[in-house]
């Protein structure tokens, strides 16, 4: 075992201040959006070559999934009854001002779109609805890797190249679940691969990310992040292989593997979610990166200036 | 920016610790009463900024480190080496000049004033929460039973007026100096001189400096050790400067998920299972 850096400290107290937000609220809307997001291009696939049944069933999730997101986010606020002063102004160095303006196009789009599909009313509407939020699903799901990222917490910021894609193969992973969960066995060969093809992704971008955050990547294996990211890996390597052997054959299989995916982006998000506090409320985090790259620098310059 | 850009120069090596400064702030701001307990960390029992702290005075009383020199307090101390330090330091917000909580507000309820300083309307934030985990300093924060955001205003209101702020009016040794940020930048590095010249080797300036990863602060200060041993972060870093780079690479996850799920269909193959 390495032996932990010294460092120095005011008393021990954090450094940076971890947000105040609810994980339930939070790190549930990062799954949630995701599912939501990520859905919707399953929904298109599934529109797109027939597979009918798939198609509303996944539409209705993304529906339900970006309705508690609004709902997550808005019980998360400070004064919730200024909810719309998220629409006040259009920043682009806003994530959160960026994900307002989006989930605000893209909620209608998929409303509609499952809206259409379930009631059988304006079909051409519906389809251009469903090609929508198929465009915009997959802005929704990665901006909230950005989200995480643009903000002074080691354990996000630090993997702020890495985030978006892990958030985007845990979107693909949730929603090739659901599509496992809720489409019949002759429709869900799609959801088995892209159960698969996230699972791989999500696997080896968390290996990244972790390997570039170093010392920080602490925070993503102790504690609750580390049992939580333990079990996502779990899950999610189970519910890809169970879909990948089962899924085609057993309805039974087929909606325990996507059952397990799902959880497993869920703990993934809940996960993140945790290291991210671990390391806003241990100074370490923040100290030691920082008095290594002021150190790393001075070597430099005195390098250069021999 | 109307005005001149305004600023604090906190000089930390005539900091006294009386926490004039933390009184005025609230006695002028009508800042809420956030807890009365005794911490044990020497007399620092307000612990942090916050949401109702926008001063805070740190206390460092501890065994000198080796290799440090104790700071001449008074003409004629020979210094007598009692072997403990004391180290006091009013911190602040630091009213960077890129500003992360700034940058990240999604409501415009944080702004650049005409005096260069950054201020949250009250009237506006609806308590997302973002401007705290992107402050690199720890100094935002939302106040629980409010649930808005709260930091210090560089009193706003009195600034407006031609007057200087609360604690720097009521601090009694100039420990906190207001005034343009120019001049305050030219004194400081006086003032850093005249130390290292009487011996105090350890003095240094912290967010002075305009090439800085949050482009300088508008209150900086003048340390006399690291400035992770007053809690402040050594190098900290507008998380924005980083953005251009997470947009990207969210555009690029977006795509894979698109390509990915395309990928899926098509090895499926259209109507087979």
């Amino acid at each position: 075992m390495v032996p932990r850096a010294e460092f120095e400290s005011y008393y021990g107290r954090p450094v940076i201040k971890a947000p105040a937000w609810a994980a339930r609220d939070i790190a549930g809307y990062f799954f949630l959006g995701g599912l939501a997001g990520a859905g919707s291009v399953l929904a298109a696939g599934a529109h797109l070559t027939g597979r009918g049944t798939t198609a509303t069933a996944m539409k209705v999730s993304s529906l339900a999934a970006v309705s508690l997101s609004a709902a997550a986010l808005i019980n998360d606020l400070g004064r919730p009854d200024r909810f719309a002063n998220m629409l006040r102004v259009f920043k682009p160095t806003s994530p959160m001002s960026v994900g307002s303006w989006l989930l605000s196009l893209y909620g209608p789009t998929a409303g509609a779109a499952a809206a259409s599909a379930v009631t059988g009313r304006l079909p051409r509407v519906g389809a251009a609805a469903t090609g929508a939020a198929a465009f915009l699903g997959p802005a929704v799901a990665a901006y909230t890797g950005v989200l995480a990222a643009d903000t002074a917490v080691p354990a996000w910021h630090g993997a702020h190249r890495e985030l978006p894609h892990l958030f985007t193969a845990s979107a693909t992973a949730a929603a090739a679940g659901m599509a496992l969960v809720v489409g019949p066995t002759c429709e869900n060969a799609p959801a088995r691969w892209a159960g698969g093809l996230a699972a791989l992704a999500e696997t080896a971008v968390t290996e990244a990310a972790e390997r570039r955050l170093g010392t920080v990547a602490e925070t993503y294996r102790e504690g609750r992040a580390g049992v939580l990211l333990r079990t996502a890996r779990a899950l999610t390597v189970a519910g890809a292989l169970g879909g990948a052997v089962l899924g085609g054959r057993c309805r039974a299989g087929a909606a325990l593997s996507g059952l397990a995916l799902l959880t497993g982006s869920a703990c993934t998000r809940f996960g993140i979610f945790a290291a991210g506090i671990a390391s806003a409320e241990d100074p370490r985090y923040t100290v030691v990166p920082q008095r290594e790259r002021v150190e790393r620098r001075q070597q430099g310059a005195g390098a250069s200036g021999a | 920016m109307s005005e001149e850009r305004v600023g604090f120069f906190t000089d930390t090596s005539v900091c006294i610790g009386c926490k004039a400064c933390e009184v005025a702030c609230k006695e002028w701001n009508a800042i809420p009463e956030d807890g009365l307990s005794l911490t044990g960390m020497s007399y620092d029992n307000t612990q942090a900024l916050g949401a109702s702290t926008w001063r805070h005075v740190a206390f460092i009383e501890q065994p000198t480190p080796e290799g440090r020199t104790q700071l001449p307090l008074a003409e004629g101390d020979s210094g007598a080496d009692s072997g403990m330090r004391w180290l006091m330091s009013s911190d602040v917000c630091k009213h960077c000049t890129h500003a992360a909580c700034l940058d990240v507000c999604p409501t415009g309820s944080l702004f650049r004033t005409e005096f260069g300083t950054v201020v949250v309307q009250e009237d506006i934030c609806n308590g997302c929460g973002y401007c705290v985990p992107a402050c690199p300093y720890g100094v935002i924060e939302q106040r629980p039973a409010d649930g808005r955001a709260f930091k210090c205003t560089m009193c706003y209101d009195r600034l407006g007026v031609g007057q200087e702020p609360a604690c720097a009016k009521a601090c009694p040794t100039e420990s906190i100096q207001f005034g343009p940020l120019d001049e305050l930048r030219e004194r400081a590095a006086l003032r850093v001189d005249q130390l290292h010249e009487t011996g105090v080797t350890e003095a240094h300036l912290y967010g002075d400096d305009p090439e800085d990863g949050v482009g300088g602060d508008g209150a900086f200060f003048l340390l006399l050790d690291k400035p992770e041993v007053y809690g402040l972060p050594p190098d900290p870093v507008v998380t924005t400067r980083d953005l251009p780079t997470m947009w990207k690479h969210a555009g690029a996850a977006a795509l894979s998920l698109l390509g990915g799920v395309a990928l899926s269909f098509a090895l499926a193959g259209k109507g087979r299972r």
